[in-house]
Protein backbone atom coordinates (compact mmCIF):
# COMPACT_ATOMS: atom_id res chain seq x y z
CA UNK A 1 0.00 0.00 0.00
CA UNK A 2 2.89 2.34 0.70
CA UNK A 3 4.37 4.25 -2.14
CA UNK A 4 7.68 6.01 -2.20
CA UNK A 5 8.00 9.71 -2.63
CA UNK A 6 11.10 11.72 -3.29
CA UNK A 7 9.82 14.48 -1.02
CA UNK A 8 9.76 13.07 2.50
CA UNK A 9 7.58 15.40 4.55
CA UNK A 10 7.76 13.53 7.81
CA UNK A 11 10.11 11.31 9.75
CA UNK A 12 8.80 7.95 10.89
CA UNK A 13 7.28 7.98 14.38
CA UNK A 14 10.05 7.62 16.91
CA UNK A 15 9.85 5.17 19.75
CA UNK A 16 10.88 6.37 23.14
CA UNK A 17 14.38 5.39 24.17
CA UNK A 18 14.62 2.36 26.40
CA UNK A 19 14.56 3.17 30.07
CA UNK A 20 15.38 0.50 32.61
CA UNK A 21 12.06 -0.56 34.07
CA UNK A 22 11.28 -0.14 37.78
CA UNK A 23 13.17 3.12 37.84
CA UNK A 24 10.49 4.43 40.16
CA UNK A 25 11.85 7.82 40.98
CA UNK A 26 11.03 9.17 44.37
CA UNK A 27 9.60 12.43 43.10
CA UNK A 28 6.83 10.62 41.23
CA UNK A 29 5.37 9.57 44.55
CA UNK A 30 6.12 12.91 46.15
CA UNK A 31 3.07 14.81 44.86
CA UNK A 32 0.68 12.04 45.91
CA UNK A 33 2.36 11.56 49.26
CA UNK A 34 2.15 15.30 49.83
CA UNK A 35 -1.50 15.25 48.89
CA UNK A 36 -2.27 12.32 51.15
CA UNK A 37 -0.20 13.32 54.16
CA UNK A 38 0.09 17.09 54.24
CA UNK A 39 -3.33 17.83 52.77
CA UNK A 40 -5.34 16.62 55.75
CA UNK A 41 -2.99 18.26 58.25
CA UNK A 42 -3.75 21.62 56.72
CA UNK A 43 -7.44 21.24 57.48
CA UNK A 44 -6.97 19.42 60.77
CA UNK A 45 -7.13 22.72 62.60
CA UNK A 46 -10.80 23.03 61.71
CA UNK A 47 -11.79 19.71 63.26
CA UNK A 48 -12.83 19.44 66.88
CA UNK A 49 -9.99 18.85 69.34
CA UNK A 50 -11.26 15.47 70.64
CA UNK A 51 -11.38 13.85 67.20
CA UNK A 52 -8.37 11.92 65.94
CA UNK A 53 -6.12 13.39 63.30
CA UNK A 54 -6.91 12.25 59.75
CA UNK A 55 -3.64 10.29 59.54
CA UNK A 56 -4.41 8.31 62.68
CA UNK A 57 -7.88 7.50 61.36
CA UNK A 58 -6.44 6.46 58.01
CA UNK A 59 -3.91 4.20 59.73
CA UNK A 60 -6.75 2.56 61.66
CA UNK A 61 -8.57 1.73 58.50
CA UNK A 62 -5.55 0.96 56.30
CA UNK A 63 -5.50 -2.84 56.98
CA UNK A 64 -9.15 -3.15 55.96
CA UNK A 65 -8.63 -1.03 52.86
CA UNK A 66 -5.59 -3.10 51.92
CA UNK A 67 -7.70 -6.25 52.21
CA UNK A 68 -10.22 -4.63 49.90
CA UNK A 69 -7.46 -3.75 47.48
CA UNK A 70 -6.26 -7.35 47.44
CA UNK A 71 -9.81 -8.36 46.58
CA UNK A 72 -9.61 -5.93 43.65
CA UNK A 73 -6.45 -7.68 42.50
CA UNK A 74 -8.13 -11.08 42.80
CA UNK A 75 -11.00 -9.83 40.64
CA UNK A 76 -8.59 -8.37 38.09
CA UNK A 77 -6.48 -11.55 37.82
CA UNK A 78 -9.53 -13.81 37.49
CA UNK A 79 -11.21 -11.58 34.93
CA UNK A 80 -7.95 -11.37 33.00
CA UNK A 81 -7.51 -15.16 32.97
CA UNK A 82 -11.07 -15.77 31.87
CA UNK A 83 -11.07 -12.95 29.33
CA UNK A 84 -7.72 -14.01 27.85
CA UNK A 85 -8.86 -17.61 27.44
CA UNK A 86 -12.14 -16.77 25.71
CA UNK A 87 -10.60 -13.82 23.86
CA UNK A 88 -7.81 -15.96 22.39
CA UNK A 89 -10.40 -18.36 20.98
CA UNK A 90 -12.44 -15.44 19.65
CA UNK A 91 -9.32 -13.87 18.12
CA UNK A 92 -8.47 -17.11 16.33
CA UNK A 93 -12.08 -17.19 15.19
CA UNK A 94 -11.51 -13.81 13.59
CA UNK A 95 -8.78 -15.21 11.33
CA UNK A 96 -10.72 -18.38 10.54
CA UNK A 97 -11.06 -19.35 6.88
CA UNK A 98 -14.70 -20.24 7.47
CA UNK A 99 -16.58 -17.02 6.71
CA UNK A 100 -19.50 -17.36 9.19
CA UNK A 101 -17.07 -17.97 12.09
CA UNK A 102 -14.95 -15.05 10.99
CA UNK A 103 -17.87 -12.65 10.65
CA UNK A 104 -19.60 -13.66 13.87
CA UNK A 105 -16.32 -13.45 15.85
CA UNK A 106 -15.70 -10.05 14.35
CA UNK A 107 -19.15 -8.86 15.32
CA UNK A 108 -18.92 -10.16 18.91
CA UNK A 109 -15.50 -8.52 19.27
CA UNK A 110 -16.67 -5.16 17.95
CA UNK A 111 -19.84 -5.25 20.03
CA UNK A 112 -18.07 -5.77 23.34
CA UNK A 113 -15.23 -3.43 22.44
CA UNK A 114 -17.59 -0.56 21.71
CA UNK A 115 -19.71 -0.95 24.83
CA UNK A 116 -18.57 0.96 27.92
CA UNK A 117 -17.12 -1.19 30.70
CA UNK A 118 -19.59 0.11 33.25
CA UNK A 119 -22.58 -0.77 31.06
CA UNK A 120 -21.23 -4.30 30.58
CA UNK A 121 -20.75 -4.59 34.32
CA UNK A 122 -24.34 -3.51 34.91
CA UNK A 123 -25.39 -5.97 32.26
CA UNK A 124 -23.70 -8.88 34.02
CA UNK A 125 -24.84 -7.74 37.46
CA UNK A 126 -28.52 -7.37 36.75
CA UNK A 127 -29.18 -10.01 34.15
CA UNK A 128 -27.37 -12.99 35.64
CA UNK A 129 -29.36 -14.94 38.25
CA UNK A 130 -28.11 -14.90 41.83
CA UNK A 131 -28.05 -18.71 41.77
CA UNK A 132 -28.61 -21.44 39.24
CA UNK A 133 -30.20 -24.85 39.72
CA UNK A 134 -28.13 -27.61 38.23
CA UNK A 135 -29.39 -31.18 38.77
CA UNK A 136 -30.99 -30.19 42.04
CA UNK A 137 -27.84 -28.44 43.30
CA UNK A 138 -28.04 -24.75 43.94
CA UNK A 139 -24.92 -23.05 42.67
CA UNK A 140 -24.82 -19.52 44.09
CA UNK A 141 -23.66 -16.65 41.90
CA UNK A 142 -22.25 -14.12 44.35
CA UNK A 143 -21.80 -10.48 43.34
CA UNK A 144 -18.04 -10.70 43.01
CA UNK A 145 -18.35 -13.63 40.63
CA UNK A 146 -20.76 -11.69 38.47
CA UNK A 147 -18.33 -8.76 38.55
CA UNK A 148 -15.57 -11.04 37.26
CA UNK A 149 -17.82 -12.21 34.43
CA UNK A 150 -18.88 -8.65 33.63
CA UNK A 151 -15.31 -7.35 33.53
CA UNK A 152 -14.06 -10.30 31.49
CA UNK A 153 -16.44 -9.41 28.63
CA UNK A 154 -14.56 -6.27 27.49
CA UNK A 155 -11.24 -8.00 28.25
CA UNK A 156 -12.29 -10.82 25.96
CA UNK A 157 -13.05 -8.43 23.11
CA UNK A 158 -9.78 -6.53 23.55
CA UNK A 159 -7.70 -9.71 23.73
CA UNK A 160 -9.44 -10.89 20.57
CA UNK A 161 -8.31 -7.72 18.79
CA UNK A 162 -4.78 -8.07 20.16
CA UNK A 163 -4.55 -11.64 18.83
CA UNK A 164 -5.93 -10.66 15.45
CA UNK A 165 -3.62 -7.64 15.21
CA UNK A 166 -0.55 -9.68 16.14
CA UNK A 167 -1.30 -12.39 13.57
CA UNK A 168 -1.99 -9.78 10.92
CA UNK A 169 1.26 -7.95 11.71
CA UNK A 170 3.42 -10.93 10.80
CA UNK A 171 4.85 -10.79 7.29
CA UNK A 172 2.97 -13.05 4.88
CA UNK A 173 6.29 -14.70 4.02
CA UNK A 174 5.97 -16.67 7.24
CA UNK A 175 2.70 -18.20 6.08
CA UNK A 176 4.05 -18.90 2.62
CA UNK A 177 7.27 -20.47 3.90
CA UNK A 178 5.27 -22.74 6.20
CA UNK A 179 2.98 -23.68 3.35
CA UNK A 180 5.91 -24.56 1.11
CA UNK A 181 7.23 -26.84 3.86
CA UNK A 182 3.88 -28.66 3.75
CA UNK A 183 2.68 -27.59 7.18
CA UNK A 184 -1.07 -27.83 7.65
CA UNK A 185 -2.92 -24.68 8.64
CA UNK A 186 -3.21 -25.82 12.23
CA UNK A 187 0.50 -26.63 12.40
CA UNK A 188 1.41 -23.30 10.81
CA UNK A 189 -0.65 -21.43 13.36
CA UNK A 190 0.45 -23.41 16.37
CA UNK A 191 4.14 -23.93 15.56
CA UNK A 192 5.07 -20.88 13.50
CA UNK A 193 2.66 -17.98 13.74
CA UNK A 194 1.53 -17.98 17.37
CA UNK A 195 4.99 -18.39 18.96
CA UNK A 196 6.10 -15.27 17.10
CA UNK A 197 2.94 -13.45 18.09
CA UNK A 198 3.45 -13.91 21.83
CA UNK A 199 6.23 -11.31 21.84
CA UNK A 200 4.06 -8.82 20.00
CA UNK A 201 1.00 -9.50 22.12
CA UNK A 202 2.69 -9.18 25.50
CA UNK A 203 2.96 -5.36 25.77
CA UNK A 204 -0.65 -4.59 24.72
CA UNK A 205 -1.85 -7.47 26.87
CA UNK A 206 -0.14 -6.03 29.91
CA UNK A 207 -1.50 -2.61 29.09
CA UNK A 208 -4.95 -4.16 29.05
CA UNK A 209 -4.30 -5.77 32.43
CA UNK A 210 -3.40 -2.41 33.87
CA UNK A 211 -6.61 -0.89 32.46
CA UNK A 212 -8.60 -3.80 33.86
CA UNK A 213 -7.08 -3.37 37.31
CA UNK A 214 -8.14 0.25 37.28
CA UNK A 215 -11.60 -0.78 36.10
CA UNK A 216 -12.16 -3.11 39.06
CA UNK A 217 -13.21 -0.13 41.19
CA UNK A 218 -16.28 0.08 38.95
CA UNK A 219 -17.53 -2.96 40.86
CA UNK A 220 -18.10 -0.63 43.82
CA UNK A 221 -20.93 1.06 41.91
CA UNK A 222 -22.77 -2.25 41.73
CA UNK A 223 -22.07 -3.08 45.36
CA UNK A 224 -19.11 -5.48 45.48
CA UNK A 225 -17.12 -5.16 48.71
CA UNK A 226 -13.88 -3.93 47.19
CA UNK A 227 -11.59 -1.09 48.18
CA UNK A 228 -13.83 1.76 46.99
CA UNK A 229 -16.93 0.38 48.73
CA UNK A 230 -14.93 -0.14 51.92
CA UNK A 231 -13.57 3.40 51.68
CA UNK A 232 -17.11 4.73 51.45
CA UNK A 233 -18.18 2.63 54.43
CA UNK A 234 -15.14 3.68 56.47
CA UNK A 235 -15.87 7.33 55.74
CA UNK A 236 -19.51 6.86 56.71
CA UNK A 237 -18.65 5.15 59.99
CA UNK A 238 -16.29 8.00 60.89
CA UNK A 239 -19.31 10.25 60.70
CA UNK A 240 -18.63 11.78 57.29
CA UNK A 241 -15.87 14.14 58.42
CA UNK A 242 -14.99 16.30 55.41
CA UNK A 243 -11.30 16.47 56.37
CA UNK A 244 -11.07 12.68 55.94
CA UNK A 245 -12.22 12.65 52.32
CA UNK A 246 -8.95 13.78 50.72
CA UNK A 247 -6.64 11.40 52.63
CA UNK A 248 -8.92 8.40 52.11
CA UNK A 249 -9.45 8.90 48.40
CA UNK A 250 -5.79 9.90 48.08
CA UNK A 251 -4.83 6.63 49.76
CA UNK A 252 -6.86 4.62 47.23
CA UNK A 253 -5.24 6.57 44.38
CA UNK A 254 -1.83 5.83 45.89
CA UNK A 255 -2.56 2.09 46.15
CA UNK A 256 -3.47 1.87 42.49
CA UNK A 257 -0.56 4.05 41.45
CA UNK A 258 1.95 1.88 43.32
CA UNK A 259 0.52 -1.23 41.67
CA UNK A 260 -0.02 0.06 38.12
CA UNK A 261 3.01 2.30 37.65
CA UNK A 262 5.60 -0.50 37.67
CA UNK A 263 3.40 -2.46 35.25
CA UNK A 264 3.29 0.53 32.90
CA UNK A 265 7.06 0.98 33.16
CA UNK A 266 7.64 -2.71 32.51
CA UNK A 267 5.34 -2.56 29.47
CA UNK A 268 7.28 0.35 27.98
CA UNK A 269 10.49 -1.52 28.62
CA UNK A 270 9.13 -4.65 26.92
CA UNK A 271 7.88 -2.58 24.00
CA UNK A 272 11.29 -1.05 23.35
CA UNK A 273 12.98 -4.41 23.87
CA UNK A 274 10.76 -6.22 21.37
CA UNK A 275 10.55 -3.31 18.96
CA UNK A 276 11.16 -4.34 15.38
CA UNK A 277 14.05 -2.26 14.12
CA UNK A 278 13.32 -1.28 10.57
CA UNK B 1 -44.54 9.35 15.17
CA UNK B 2 -47.55 8.88 17.43
CA UNK B 3 -48.37 5.70 15.53
CA UNK B 4 -44.93 4.22 16.27
CA UNK B 5 -45.21 5.12 19.96
CA UNK B 6 -48.64 3.49 20.16
CA UNK B 7 -47.22 0.39 18.50
CA UNK B 8 -44.68 0.02 21.31
CA UNK B 9 -47.45 0.45 23.88
CA UNK B 10 -49.34 -2.39 22.18
CA UNK B 11 -46.13 -4.41 22.10
CA UNK B 12 -45.87 -4.04 25.87
CA UNK B 13 -49.49 -5.04 26.39
CA UNK B 14 -49.26 -8.02 24.07
CA UNK B 15 -45.79 -9.42 24.83
CA UNK B 16 -44.64 -7.76 28.05
CA UNK B 17 -41.58 -6.21 26.38
CA UNK B 18 -41.63 -2.88 28.16
CA UNK B 19 -39.91 0.04 26.42
CA UNK B 20 -41.44 3.02 28.23
CA UNK B 21 -38.94 5.50 26.78
CA UNK B 22 -40.67 4.98 23.45
CA UNK B 23 -44.35 5.27 24.32
CA UNK B 24 -44.29 7.35 27.51
CA UNK B 25 -43.60 11.01 26.94
CA UNK B 26 -42.03 11.65 30.34
CA UNK B 27 -39.61 8.72 30.04
CA UNK B 28 -38.90 9.63 26.44
CA UNK B 29 -37.85 13.13 27.43
CA UNK B 30 -35.65 11.74 30.20
CA UNK B 31 -33.90 9.41 27.76
CA UNK B 32 -33.41 12.18 25.18
CA UNK B 33 -32.01 14.47 27.89
CA UNK B 34 -29.66 11.71 28.99
CA UNK B 35 -28.49 11.15 25.44
CA UNK B 36 -27.72 14.82 24.93
CA UNK B 37 -26.01 15.07 28.32
CA UNK B 38 -23.70 12.23 27.25
CA UNK B 39 -22.97 13.99 23.96
CA UNK B 40 -22.45 17.37 25.66
CA UNK B 41 -20.19 15.91 28.35
CA UNK B 42 -18.16 14.11 25.67
CA UNK B 43 -17.79 17.31 23.64
CA UNK B 44 -16.74 19.42 26.64
CA UNK B 45 -14.20 16.81 27.77
CA UNK B 46 -12.97 16.39 24.22
CA UNK B 47 -12.35 20.10 23.86
CA UNK B 48 -10.54 20.53 27.17
CA UNK B 49 -8.55 17.29 26.90
CA UNK B 50 -7.21 18.34 23.50
CA UNK B 51 -6.30 21.76 24.94
CA UNK B 52 -4.55 20.06 27.88
CA UNK B 53 -2.76 17.77 25.43
CA UNK B 54 -1.50 20.65 23.29
CA UNK B 55 -0.35 22.75 26.24
CA UNK B 56 1.18 19.73 27.99
CA UNK B 57 3.11 18.67 24.89
CA UNK B 58 4.37 22.22 24.49
CA UNK B 59 5.47 22.36 28.15
CA UNK B 60 7.22 19.00 27.76
CA UNK B 61 9.49 20.59 25.19
CA UNK B 62 10.34 23.34 27.66
CA UNK B 63 13.92 24.11 28.61
CA UNK B 64 13.17 24.00 32.35
CA UNK B 65 13.76 20.62 33.94
CA UNK B 66 11.05 21.11 36.57
CA UNK B 67 8.35 22.04 34.06
CA UNK B 68 9.00 18.79 32.23
CA UNK B 69 9.03 16.85 35.49
CA UNK B 70 5.72 18.27 36.67
CA UNK B 71 4.07 17.49 33.34
CA UNK B 72 5.51 13.97 33.49
CA UNK B 73 4.29 13.51 37.03
CA UNK B 74 0.82 14.63 35.98
CA UNK B 75 0.78 12.13 33.09
CA UNK B 76 1.95 9.19 35.20
CA UNK B 77 -0.41 10.04 38.03
CA UNK B 78 -3.50 10.22 35.84
CA UNK B 79 -2.62 7.27 33.66
CA UNK B 80 -1.94 4.86 36.49
CA UNK B 81 -4.88 5.52 38.78
CA UNK B 82 -8.50 4.51 38.19
CA UNK B 83 -10.61 7.25 36.57
CA UNK B 84 -13.45 6.50 38.97
CA UNK B 85 -11.27 7.19 42.01
CA UNK B 86 -10.03 10.38 40.35
CA UNK B 87 -13.64 11.40 39.84
CA UNK B 88 -14.47 10.70 43.51
CA UNK B 89 -11.35 12.53 44.60
CA UNK B 90 -12.28 15.61 42.61
CA UNK B 91 -15.97 15.56 43.47
CA UNK B 92 -15.89 14.59 47.14
CA UNK B 93 -12.44 15.60 48.36
CA UNK B 94 -11.75 18.80 46.43
CA UNK B 95 -15.40 19.69 45.87
CA UNK B 96 -16.08 19.92 49.61
CA UNK B 97 -13.09 22.20 50.18
CA UNK B 98 -14.43 24.82 47.79
CA UNK B 99 -16.75 27.57 49.05
CA UNK B 100 -20.50 27.16 48.72
CA UNK B 101 -22.84 29.61 47.08
CA UNK B 102 -26.47 30.45 47.69
CA UNK B 103 -28.79 28.95 45.09
CA UNK B 104 -32.14 30.18 43.76
CA UNK B 105 -34.11 28.56 46.56
CA UNK B 106 -32.11 30.20 49.33
CA UNK B 107 -30.18 27.01 50.16
CA UNK B 108 -26.48 26.35 49.97
CA UNK B 109 -25.10 24.52 46.99
CA UNK B 110 -21.54 23.69 45.91
CA UNK B 111 -19.94 26.17 43.57
CA UNK B 112 -19.33 23.42 41.00
CA UNK B 113 -22.00 20.83 40.29
CA UNK B 114 -21.52 17.16 39.45
CA UNK B 115 -21.49 17.85 35.71
CA UNK B 116 -18.66 20.37 36.07
CA UNK B 117 -16.60 18.00 38.21
CA UNK B 118 -17.18 15.14 35.79
CA UNK B 119 -16.04 17.39 32.93
CA UNK B 120 -12.94 18.52 34.84
CA UNK B 121 -11.96 15.07 36.03
CA UNK B 122 -12.48 13.31 32.69
CA UNK B 123 -10.69 16.10 30.81
CA UNK B 124 -7.64 15.70 33.01
CA UNK B 125 -7.82 11.92 32.59
CA UNK B 126 -8.05 12.01 28.80
CA UNK B 127 -5.64 14.96 28.66
CA UNK B 128 -2.89 12.89 30.29
CA UNK B 129 -3.07 10.47 27.38
CA UNK B 130 -3.28 13.30 24.86
CA UNK B 131 -0.02 14.90 26.08
CA UNK B 132 1.89 11.71 25.28
CA UNK B 133 0.11 11.38 21.95
CA UNK B 134 0.87 14.95 20.88
CA UNK B 135 4.48 14.67 22.07
CA UNK B 136 5.08 11.66 19.83
CA UNK B 137 3.57 13.63 16.94
CA UNK B 138 5.73 16.69 17.54
CA UNK B 139 8.85 14.49 17.64
CA UNK B 140 7.90 13.16 14.21
CA UNK B 141 8.22 16.61 12.62
CA UNK B 142 11.74 16.89 11.10
CA UNK B 143 14.13 19.47 12.48
CA UNK B 144 14.81 20.71 8.96
CA UNK B 145 11.17 21.75 8.56
CA UNK B 146 11.37 23.81 11.75
CA UNK B 147 14.70 25.28 10.64
CA UNK B 148 13.21 26.22 7.29
CA UNK B 149 10.41 28.03 9.11
CA UNK B 150 12.94 29.81 11.31
CA UNK B 151 14.83 30.89 8.21
CA UNK B 152 11.59 32.40 6.90
CA UNK B 153 11.37 34.50 10.04
CA UNK B 154 8.56 32.69 11.86
CA UNK B 155 8.42 33.28 15.59
CA UNK B 156 8.54 30.34 18.01
CA UNK B 157 4.79 30.49 18.61
CA UNK B 158 4.08 30.77 14.89
CA UNK B 159 6.25 27.73 14.18
CA UNK B 160 4.37 25.72 16.78
CA UNK B 161 0.96 26.91 15.62
CA UNK B 162 1.42 26.94 11.84
CA UNK B 163 4.13 24.35 11.12
CA UNK B 164 4.62 21.77 13.85
CA UNK B 165 1.04 21.35 15.06
CA UNK B 166 -0.70 20.86 11.69
CA UNK B 167 1.89 18.25 10.66
CA UNK B 168 1.92 16.55 14.05
CA UNK B 169 -1.86 16.52 14.11
CA UNK B 170 -2.03 14.26 11.09
CA UNK B 171 0.46 11.83 12.57
CA UNK B 172 -1.37 11.55 15.87
CA UNK B 173 -4.89 11.34 14.50
CA UNK B 174 -5.28 7.53 14.80
CA UNK B 175 -4.05 7.48 18.40
CA UNK B 176 -6.08 10.58 19.23
CA UNK B 177 -9.25 9.09 17.82
CA UNK B 178 -8.70 5.96 19.82
CA UNK B 179 -8.42 8.05 22.97
CA UNK B 180 -11.52 10.05 22.12
CA UNK B 181 -13.57 6.88 21.63
CA UNK B 182 -12.34 5.75 25.04
CA UNK B 183 -13.35 9.10 26.47
CA UNK B 184 -16.92 8.71 25.24
CA UNK B 185 -17.07 5.30 26.89
CA UNK B 186 -15.60 6.71 30.09
CA UNK B 187 -18.37 9.32 30.38
CA UNK B 188 -20.54 6.53 31.82
CA UNK B 189 -18.50 6.90 35.02
CA UNK B 190 -20.24 10.23 35.60
CA UNK B 191 -23.17 8.04 36.63
CA UNK B 192 -21.37 7.51 39.94
CA UNK B 193 -21.70 11.19 40.90
CA UNK B 194 -25.26 11.48 39.58
CA UNK B 195 -24.66 13.34 36.34
CA UNK B 196 -27.90 12.74 34.41
CA UNK B 197 -26.29 11.08 31.40
CA UNK B 198 -27.63 8.12 29.45
CA UNK B 199 -26.75 5.37 31.93
CA UNK B 200 -28.14 7.38 34.83
CA UNK B 201 -31.42 8.11 33.07
CA UNK B 202 -31.73 4.47 32.03
CA UNK B 203 -31.24 3.54 35.67
CA UNK B 204 -34.03 5.96 36.66
CA UNK B 205 -36.35 4.45 34.08
CA UNK B 206 -35.68 0.85 35.07
CA UNK B 207 -36.14 1.77 38.73
CA UNK B 208 -39.58 3.19 37.93
CA UNK B 209 -40.74 0.51 35.51
CA UNK B 210 -38.85 -2.61 36.67
CA UNK B 211 -37.71 -3.43 33.14
CA UNK B 212 -33.99 -3.97 33.72
CA UNK B 213 -33.57 -6.49 30.92
CA UNK B 214 -35.06 -4.32 28.19
CA UNK B 215 -33.20 -1.19 29.35
CA UNK B 216 -29.91 -3.07 29.60
CA UNK B 217 -30.19 -4.39 26.05
CA UNK B 218 -31.24 -0.98 24.82
CA UNK B 219 -28.26 0.67 26.54
CA UNK B 220 -25.78 -1.78 25.06
CA UNK B 221 -27.27 -1.24 21.64
CA UNK B 222 -27.34 2.55 22.06
CA UNK B 223 -23.66 2.74 23.05
CA UNK B 224 -22.74 0.29 20.33
CA UNK B 225 -24.38 2.51 17.72
CA UNK B 226 -23.05 5.75 19.24
CA UNK B 227 -19.45 4.52 19.39
CA UNK B 228 -19.81 2.77 16.03
CA UNK B 229 -20.89 6.00 14.34
CA UNK B 230 -18.01 7.83 16.03
CA UNK B 231 -15.41 5.23 14.96
CA UNK B 232 -16.76 5.23 11.41
CA UNK B 233 -16.64 9.03 11.21
CA UNK B 234 -13.14 9.18 12.67
CA UNK B 235 -11.86 6.60 10.19
CA UNK B 236 -13.23 8.63 7.29
CA UNK B 237 -11.62 11.75 8.70
CA UNK B 238 -8.30 9.94 9.11
CA UNK B 239 -8.36 8.90 5.47
CA UNK B 240 -9.22 12.44 4.36
CA UNK B 241 -6.38 14.00 6.38
CA UNK B 242 -3.69 11.52 5.37
CA UNK B 243 -0.34 12.89 4.23
CA UNK B 244 0.65 11.29 0.92
CA UNK B 245 3.65 9.03 1.27
CA UNK B 246 3.49 8.81 5.03
CA UNK B 247 2.15 5.78 6.84
CA UNK B 248 0.75 2.61 5.36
Amino acid sequence: MTYKTDLPVMLPMKRREAEPFLSLKMWYILPIALLAILGPNLVVAQSTPESQSPIAVLLNWAPLLLKGFIFNLVISVSAMALGTFVGAILGLGQISLFAPTRHSSWFVTQFFRNAPWLVLLFFAMFLLPFEINLFGFKIPFPDWFKAILGLSLPVMANVSEIVRGAVRSLPSGQWEAAESLAYTRLQTLWLIILPQCVKRMLPPWMNLYSILTMATVLASIVGVNEVMTLTGQALASEGGRPDLLAPFYGFVLLLFFIYCYPIAKFTVWLETKYAVIS
Amino acid sequence: MEFVFEWFRTLYQETGINLPFLYDEYDRNRMIDGFFTTIWLSLVCLFFSVIIGIIGAWLQGSAFKWTRRIVNGYIQLFRNTPPLVQLYFFYFAIGTLLPRVENDWGGQSPILGSFAWAAISLSFFAGAFNVEIFRSGIEAVPKSTVEAAEALGFSKLQIYRDITLPLAFRVVLPALNNNLVNLVKTTTLAYAIAVPEMLYEANQIWSDNVNVTEMMFFLLLAYFVLVGVLVGGMNRWERAMKIPGYGG
